[in-house]
């Protein structure tokens, strides 16, 4: 069966865009080959910086004929309905059509169009200018006098049709003024004259003689080995960066890997920085001796050309301009280390975080406060804290993060060492961004995790106040990540933080300190500056207690989303999260692991399944009578010893389990609700609710309620499947 | 090419030689060369000849010489790089020509960079003007890792659609100097091509000037003028923009041009006004976007005129 060979050739595609566009060329064309009646064998594509190709295999010659029938009016019906009929059968008469014989609703035409499958070729050449036209490219432009678009101009197309064994047909069509053909080119500087290609297996080795490698995986392949081989000539060993290989392999039609070198004396700068430098503005790979795990004054380039020098100017070439950029890194660095990092704050309060939310500097502010608050919750010192939260931020002011902002708090690192910082202090600039994403690491460090937890919950109460909530996809600010980083913190550390409280405090500090006036503001700031403990909040801000609790609510959702992805029923957290009043995010998830093990035992089945039956009674009763039993039962009204050792086993029970609980002691919780089980399945056993007798039956209506009553210390067994 | 010039007029050796043979090379290609434009601007863009011709359906060709203003860029003469005053060689070629990438590789064949032995490469960069209400696709180019033109397919400008879609090429003259005459620092260029004591080096043409400007737009720039200069200019641009239609149809425009000049100077007093750092994060958007509904009113304006097409 034949093949199909299709390449748009066009001016220098981006990097990123390249592998997402083979795939959607492959998909576009092959899913339209499909609806047109033409299945295939096998399909692959390829991108290079110019190039755009795909090769499917196994495509029949011709669509199968089609045979379509179509019902038309009754024998005998008016003539506008049988013209109607024959046109939109495209007969000429209708001794064209068939009668039907149908002897319950009577003969009616019936017109039968055979549609013959067209050849393959025919459906390709339509379908081609279709996918140019309809290509998703994530930017797309117009060029000269045209109006077609694509990525970059498009400036030829190969579309050849044909079996293994002939030569190929071109199939003919025009886009646009361009016309498809059967000849592309190779490299623009090393081969750049017009070449014929057939079909998959010729183009691609016509294009590797005119040095262009067409695989993509091919060319990250030999990217990755010559680097490798370089390095280790040298005795080094490559810095592996998958990304950067990825893009460099999109750079190149032919990849000729070159090793450079700078000067030793740039190696006195954070090695982050220089591979940020190399790496962001010119795209080459670091070396590290495998000794000491120290960088190497040594840089891999990939270049896309066989110099006939040998690449010896191109190497010159990169070295130089990587020698400029690591000396204004340097010099950025060597600045930076002359002010001090709080010297740097004050003009923090000219940047606005955010309209409603006041300045950079006020944030801090509000930051460190909340630092200082959550400190002796996470063991950290809570002077240490709220230092470590004013200096957290103070290198986004500085040269190099300004270059580099992908290195913002690893340089506010860097910096608060070289000034004598303590420790954490200086870990807790590079951590209290942590965690970055769900893949990304959990601060540690006490002081890091304090000044982490108060940033986050600045920023979800600050958004939360002005009504900046995430919808759907969107989420401007990043708050379900800054939620997911809360929960983690707390979990990953075993952390116990009341998270309500911080919430409502914090709102109203924000409230007050957005609403304080300017004149004041200046004063405070003087006043923190003098290293005075940040002020309290004025007592008239109104905190929102609604509010707090929609965002404990999606905090508590984040949380459902995070232990469902390790594997928690989900119905256990929300049994745990239906109960009211829960911020301990810790205890929360203890409470769910008890629950847990608790409902694997044949106790805790028991009584989940008693709890659900008295609930599902009381459901119906209460349905019926239109009451809640929620009183107290008359023990009077006691007639066995069932209904006595049951309400006394709930006493019991409750007192013990809530206690427990109030300790944090969830297995103790646990254990004391199986003393309950007994009871419950022995009252179901002998007691009948729905008696005759009202008071009776009401009172131990009132008694199913205590059940449910009672399992609720733990967790609302109603929300429990099975 | 620069076989037949003398050594000191060489692309290679100095750098009015490097302007002089772009100049060449693009006059040879058709191009009308122009002089700079007689105002203070950002970027070549911004020369009338880039930003309006760009709009309207007829073809236009031109290449020139446009002195750069960028106030905050200045560095008092101390960075190797870094200038508040330079030079962009600029090309606009309407509609873009199909072999306009090979046209820009055969230029810097010219001033002497042989792509047999060096690595050029077109890379991602997308171009966006938020002053001038414009945007369009390209790339930086690179040789041996170092970013010498800008490659610019417009898309649109003035808040217009570019029909036809013009190429635009900015060549960064002091970077491509630096580049081909092997030297690190932009004060050392050699300007003139001669040595000894017939020498003219970038230095000795601007250094003063980059101290004394660097203190002005930093330190003594007189805001309160300026502040004045920014309203005067966005008043008479409108004032000119009112007064030049032709009659009530509004289907023709006699002053567009005049108009755009207050536009442009709006835009220069704004940049001064930004490096003296007296203009919030907050209020610095609404200046952009005052500039901009000029540009758009004056590219409106300009595709009622005759060279936009109209009239």
């Amino acid at each position: 069966m034949p093949d199909l060979l299709i390449e748009f050739l066009s001016e220098e595609i981006p990097a990123r865009m390249q592998k997402q566009a083979a795939e959607n060329l492959k998909k576009m064309v092959t899913d339209r080959l499909v609806e047109a009646g033409l299945p295939y064998e096998g399909a692959r594509a390829f991108a290079t910086p110019r190039r755009l190709a795909l090769s499917v295999q196994g495509v029949p010659a011709r669509q199968p004929d089609l045979k379509e029938e179509k019902k038309g009016p009754r024998v005998g019906a008016p003539e506008g309905a049988i013209q109607g009929f024959l046109k939109s059968a495209g007969l000429a008469s209708i001794d064209q059509a068939t009668i039907s014989k149908d002897a319950k609703k009577g003969d009616f035409y019936l017109a039968v169009i055979e549609k013959a499958g067209r050849p393959a070729i025919e459906v390709v050449g339509e379908i081609v200018p279709q996918v140019i036209r309809a290509f998703p490219w994530p930017k797309s432009m117009r060029w000269g006098a045209g109006d077609l678009t694509w990525v970059r101009p498009l400036q030829s197309i190969v579309a050849t049709f044909g079996p293994e064994t002939e030569e190929p047909e071109v199939i003919p069509f025009s886009i646009d003024g361009l016309t498809s053909g059967d000849t592309t080119r190779g490299h623009r500087f090393l081969a750049p004259d017009a070449i014929r290609v057939k079909r998959l297996d010729d183009y691609a080795s016509k294009l590797e003689t005119a040095r262009v490698v067409l695989d993509p995986q091919r060319r990250k392949d030999i990217i990755l080995t010559e680097a490798k081989n370089l390095a280790f000539a040298q005795g080094f060993d490559l810095v592996e960066d998958e990304a950067l290989l990825e893009e460099v392999a999109g750079l190149v039609e032919w990849p000729v890997v070159l090793m450079g070198a700078f000067d030793e004396a740039f190696l006195a700068i954070p090695p982050e920085v220089i591979r940020t430098t190399i790496r962001a503005n010119q795209k080459c790979f670091v070396l590290r001796d495998p000794k000491t795990g120290k960088l190497a004054n040594k840089f891999v380039l990939v270049s896309n050309i066989e110099a006939s020098d040998g690449g010896k100017m191109i190497v010159a070439g990169n070295e130089r301009v990587i020698r400029a950029r690591l000396s204004d890194a340097k010099f950025f660095y060597e600045t930076d280390l002359k002010t001090k990092l709080q010297d740097r704050l004050p003009k923090f309060e000219q940047i606005v975080f955010h309209e409603k939310l006041g300045t950079q500097g006020q944030r801090i502010e509000r930051i460190e406060r909340l630092a200082g608050e959550i400190a002796p919750l996470v063991k950290a010192d809570a002077d240490t804290a709220k230092r470590a939260a004013r200096l957290a931020k103070a290198d986004l002011l500085t040269e190099v993060v300004g270059e580099f902002p992908e290195l913002q708090g690893l340089m506010g690192k860097y910096y608060a060492l070289a000034q004598g910082e303590d420790a954490s202090v200086a870990q807790t600039s590079e951590d209290h961004y942590k965690p970055a994403g769900p893949a990304d690491r959990v601060p540690t460090d006490p002081v890091a995790v304090a000044v982490a937890l108060a940033d986050k919950i600045d920023t979800l109460v600050g958004f939360w106040a002005i009504d900046e909530k995430p919808t759907g996809s969107k989420d401007p600010y990043a708050l379900r990540r800054a939620a997911l980083g809360v929960i983690r913190i707390i979990l990953e550390n075993e952390s116990r933080v009341a998270l309500a409280g911080l919430l409502v405090k914090q709102h109203s500090v924000i409230h007050a300190q957005v609403n304080r006036s300017t004149v004041e503001f200046d004063f405070l700031k003087e006043a923190s500056a003098q290293n005075d403990p940040a002020p309290e909040p004025p007592q008239d801000a109104a905190p929102d207690p609604a509010m707090v609790k929609n965002l404990l609510a999606f905090l508590a959702d984040r949380l459902k989303v995070q232990l469902r992805e390790q594997g928690v029923r989900h119905d256990l957290a929300d049994a745990v999260l239906a109960l009211e009043g829960l911020d301990d995010f810790l205890m929360i998830v203890r409470r769910v692991e008890a629950l847990g093990k608790f409902l694997d035992t044949e106790d805790g089945k028991n009584l989940l399944a008693g709890t659900k039956r008295a609930a599902n009674i009381l459901r119906i009763e209460e349905k019926k009578d239109g009451v809640a039993y929620t009183d107290e039962p008359d023990k009077r009204l006691y007639q066995v010893p069932e209904e006595q050792s049951l309400a006394a086993a709930i006493l019991s029970v409750r007192f013990e389990a809530k206690h427990a609980v109030d300790h944090d002691d969830f297995a103790a919780a646990m254990a004391a609700m199986a003393r309950l089980r007994p009871k419950v399945d022995a009252f179901f056993d002998k007691v009948t609710v729905n008696v005759e007798d009202p008071p009776l039956r009401e009172n131990r209506l009132k008694l199913l309620n205590q059940i449910r009553a009672a399992t609720a210390a733990v967790a609302d067994f109603s929300k429990i499947e099975g | 090419m620069s076989a037949d010039l003398p050594p000191h007029m060489r692309p290679e050796r100095s750098f009015q030689g490097l302007i002089l043979t772009l100049q060449r090379f693009w006059a040879d290609q058709g191009c009308v060369i122009l002089q700079p434009y007689d105002m203070e601007v950002g970027a070549g863009t911004f020369h009338p000849a880039t930003t309006l011709r760009a709009l309207g359906p007829k073809p236009w060709n031109a290449a020139y010489v446009q002195p750069s203003r960028r106030p905050k860029d200045g560095r008092y003469g101390e960075n190797p790089n870094r200038l508040q005053h330079y030079y962009q060689f600029q090309v606009i070629l309407k509609p873009s020509p199909p072999d306009i990438q090979d046209l820009y590789l055969r230029s810097l064949k010219a001033i002497g960079i042989d792509t047999a032995l060096h690595d050029v490469r077109f890379v991602e960069d997308d171009w966006e003007s938020p002053t001038l209400g414009a945007w369009g696709l390209g790339w930086e180019c690179w040789c041996d890792g170092m970013e010498v033109s800008q490659f610019t397919y417009f898309q649109q400008v003035a808040g217009f659609e570019c029909r036809p879609v013009s190429g635009e090429i900015t060549y960064g003259l002091e970077r491509l100097a630096m580049y081909v005459q092997g030297v690190d620092r932009v004060y050392d260029l050699n300007f003139n091509g001669r040595e000894g004591d017939k020498k003219v080096t970038y230095g000795d043409v601007f250094l003063q000037a980059e101290q004394e400007y660097s203190r002005h737009n930093f330190e003594h720039s007189d805001t309160v003028m300026l502040f004045e200069q920014f309203r005067m200019a966005e008043a008479a641009c409108r004032r000119y923009l009112e007064a030049g239609w032709a009659d009530a149809t509004k289907a023709k425009h006699l002053m567009a041009l005049p108009a755009y000049d207050q536009c442009i100077k709006a835009s220069h007093v704004f940049n001064l006004l930004d490096a003296r750092g007296v203009i919030s994060v907050t209020e610095r958007q609404s200046y952009i976007l005052r500039v901009r509904e000029l540009a758009k009113a004056c590219g409106e304006a300009w595709l009622a005129t005759e060279a936009g097409g109209r009239a």
